[in-house]
């Protein structure tokens, strides 16, 4: 049986732990700072070198640590890919924006433990040579925002952050930065925008890829909250033995937000890819099931943007076997790996890391209806096809779910779907497409069985006299 | 009407415009939120000071106020009241949580956007994904955060609501 593994969350839920400097110093704190700041120039064979700087960002591409926000890309990579001969300067972002529907595992540590946020964040930019920092947290975590202030406050007075950091010449400043309500701001190019101050609409790429043209048109890295923690613990542990934990190319661990209708509700870190999903919603340690007499209808495996998994569903899992030759197993819902690289081939993605329970009390119709509402109200309404898209889309579904359904509101769904993925700037479009496409096509008989009951019962097919009364749902 | 602030209201703008030494356009948000904590909404003239604070246009500062969901136009209720729209506090009751609140204070719960009581004690607001799905439903009173809303904890929280 997989057990909870606490990396991250290991002090921010044991008793007496507090979010004050001192707490944290006296749990090691800053301590991989220290040790990172006094690394020597290490000598290579050939009679090359590797700078400290060098040598920190080899080892977070070495732990082959995955971006936790929601693309899952490798950050060592990410890094890699900064344009460090512009001249210009370089700068950092902490993605704090955490606001995919289902997601609640940054809000832990930014409330809890937020030096461990700020040592990762330090020996990131110093790995960087980045000297200017901003962590962008949404604008609904007001204590947040105020936690993170002070604990900025108590690392600038202990010389963690400043001109000159404990003496060794480093330059390295942070700020806190809210944002204001809208979701688009979890987007890496929108957030970029949103901290110059102007609406959040994404920039096309290319040519705006942060790592060359990001904040100011400079280079610029942004990292979710829990990425930046692990490279602390990756400094700590040596990019060999990180990489020990979690499975091959799925490393780590990784903090998983369960929510929707199973019994025990709540954010566990485990190592990515031990436990399946069976586990997780079943197991006593972790959901411990579903409410009596319920059965299992779907789960939502990624944040509300990742597409649906129906109960009862087989995926071709492709895995090493014995001799060592890729072989494709039949693999039932219950028994996929939560990783990474088994969601992708199940036709999804892990994105957030954020599980949403749905059993067989939950009408689909309804459920796909609140989520096409929360994406057409976030809409930024830069791309036409999003912005006029996801309204229809939601109007349908509010339709639907107000007695006036039609059998061909699911062909319909689908269409309109179809054709705002990859016509946008931004992947806001396949978020809004995907559950709708993945909803209606698993339960299509569910979409055409309301809609046929609605039809019937106002005598026929086509939009019935009083159907303005439900027309438009509330944005 | 001017907008009139004070000598530590705007000690504190500074040090907020101060955090972004490259282009002080980026302390707009942090200098809305500053304002609206303060007067409790935005009104136009505070969109002129914030303005020329930053050496920008009003426009570039209106457009902030009425893209982002949190910048509010008008003054609420003393207690601002935010309930979770989205999937999984819907599944854990808030559709019925907001209900009850709308019905407490004699408003429309299918009406978008803030509403006030008529006493202007409260404002009731339906918004999205507040990141707490794991303790459906969940609210907001002003800044504090409660977790697990059944009716009765509602109602305790407006019991402390003075």
């Amino acid at each position: 049986m997989p057990q909870e593994f606490k990396l991250i969350l290991k002090n921010a839920d044991s008793p007496g732990y507090t979010p004050d400097i001192e707490c944290y110093l006296r749990h090691g704190g800053y301590e991989e700072l220290k040790k990172s700041l006094a690394l020597q120039v290490k000598e290579l064979a050939e009679g090359k070198k590797q700078t400290p700087q060098e040598q920190i960002r080899d080892e977070v591409l070495k732990s082959g640590l995955r971006g936790r926000g929601g693309a899952g890309f490798s950050a060592g990579l990410k890094w890699s890919f900064v344009d460090r001969k512009s001249g210009k300067p370089i700068y950092l972002i902490c993605n704090a924006d955490e606001s995919e529907p289902g997601t609640f595992k940054d809000r832990q540590i930014l409330h809890k433990d937020p030096h461990q946020l700020i040592e990762g964040m330090i020996i990131s930019c110093f790995a960087n040579d980045v000297k200017l920092a901003y962590i962008y947290i949404r604008g609904e975590f007001p204590k947040g925002a105020k936690i993170l202030n002070q604990a900025l406050k108590e690392a600038r007075e202990k010389g963690f952050l400043g001109k000159n950091i404990l003496g060794t010449g480093v330059e390295c400043e942070i700020y806190v930065h809210r944002g204001a309500g809208a979701y688009i701001c979890g987007e890496e190019t929108g957030l970029i925008e949103s901290l110059e101050g102007k609406r959040a609409y994404p920039r096309i790429k290319p040519p705006y890829f942060p790592a060359v043209l990001g904040l100011y048109m400079c280079p610029t890295i942004v990292n979710n909250v829990e990425t930046l923690c692990h490279v602390k613990h990756i400094m700590k542990m040596g990019a060999g033995e990180y990489a020990k934990l979690g499975t091959p190319n799925n490393t780590g661990t990784r903090i998983v937000s369960l929510s929707g209708l199973v019994n025990k509700p709540g954010y566990y870190e485990v190592e990515v890819g031990k436990a399946t999903i069976g586990e997780l919603i079943f197991d006593p340690q972790f959901g411990n099931g579903l409410r009596p007499g319920r059965t299992l209808k779907a789960i939502i495996p990624g944040g509300s943007s990742s597409k649906i998994l129906k109960a009862g569903e087989k995926y071709k899992l492709k895995k090493k076997g014995a001799d060592g030759q890729m072989v494709t197993v039949d693999t039932d819902l219950l028994d996929l790996p939560y990783d990474f690289d088994s969601l992708m081939q199940a036709g999804t993605m892990s994105g957030s890391g954020a599980i949403i329970v749905m059993d067989d009390s939950v009408d689909i119709v309804e459920a796909l209806a609140n989520l096409s509402e929360f994406y057409a109200h976030e809409s930024c309404g830069q791309c036409t096809p999003c912005r006029e898209g996801s309204l229809w889309m939601s109007k349908a579904l509010h339709r639907m779910t107000h007695g006036h359904g039609r059998k061909q509101d699911a062909d319909y769904l689908l269409n309109i779907a179809q054709n705002i993925q990859g016509r946008t700037i931004c992947a806001f479009g396949e978020a809004c497409a995907w559950p709708v496409l993945s909803f209606v096509k698993k339960f299509k008989e569910d979409f055409e069985a309301k809609g046929a009951a609605d039809e019937a019962k106002h005598g026929g097919a086509g939009p019935s006299k009083d159907m303005k009364i439900a027309a438009s749902p509330n944005h | 009407m001017s907008f009139t602030v004070t000598a530590s209201f705007e000690a504190e703008i500074d040090e907020l415009i101060s955090h972004y030494p490259v282009n002080k356009r980026s302390a707009s948000l942090m200098l809305l939120h500053a304002v609206q904590e303060q007067y409790g909404y935005i009104s136009k003239e505070a969109i002129e000071w914030i303005a020329s604070k930053l050496g920008l246009q009003p426009i570039n500062v209106y457009e902030l106020v009425t893209f982002y969901p949190m910048f509010r136009q008008e003054q609420p209720g003393k207690y601002v009241l935010k309930v979770c729209r989205t999937l999984s506090c819907a599944l854990g009751g808030s559709h019925k949580l907001h209900h009850h609140l709308c019905d407490k204070f004699g408003m429309d719960p299918h009406k978008h956007g803030l509403q006030t009581s008529k006493d202007g004690k409260f404002s009731v607001e339906f918004v999205e994904c507040l990141a707490s799905c794991g303790t459906a439903p969940v609210m907001m009173c002003n800044e504090d955060f409660h977790e697990g809303v059944s009716h009765e904890k509602a109602e305790e929280i407006l019991k402390k609501c003075s």
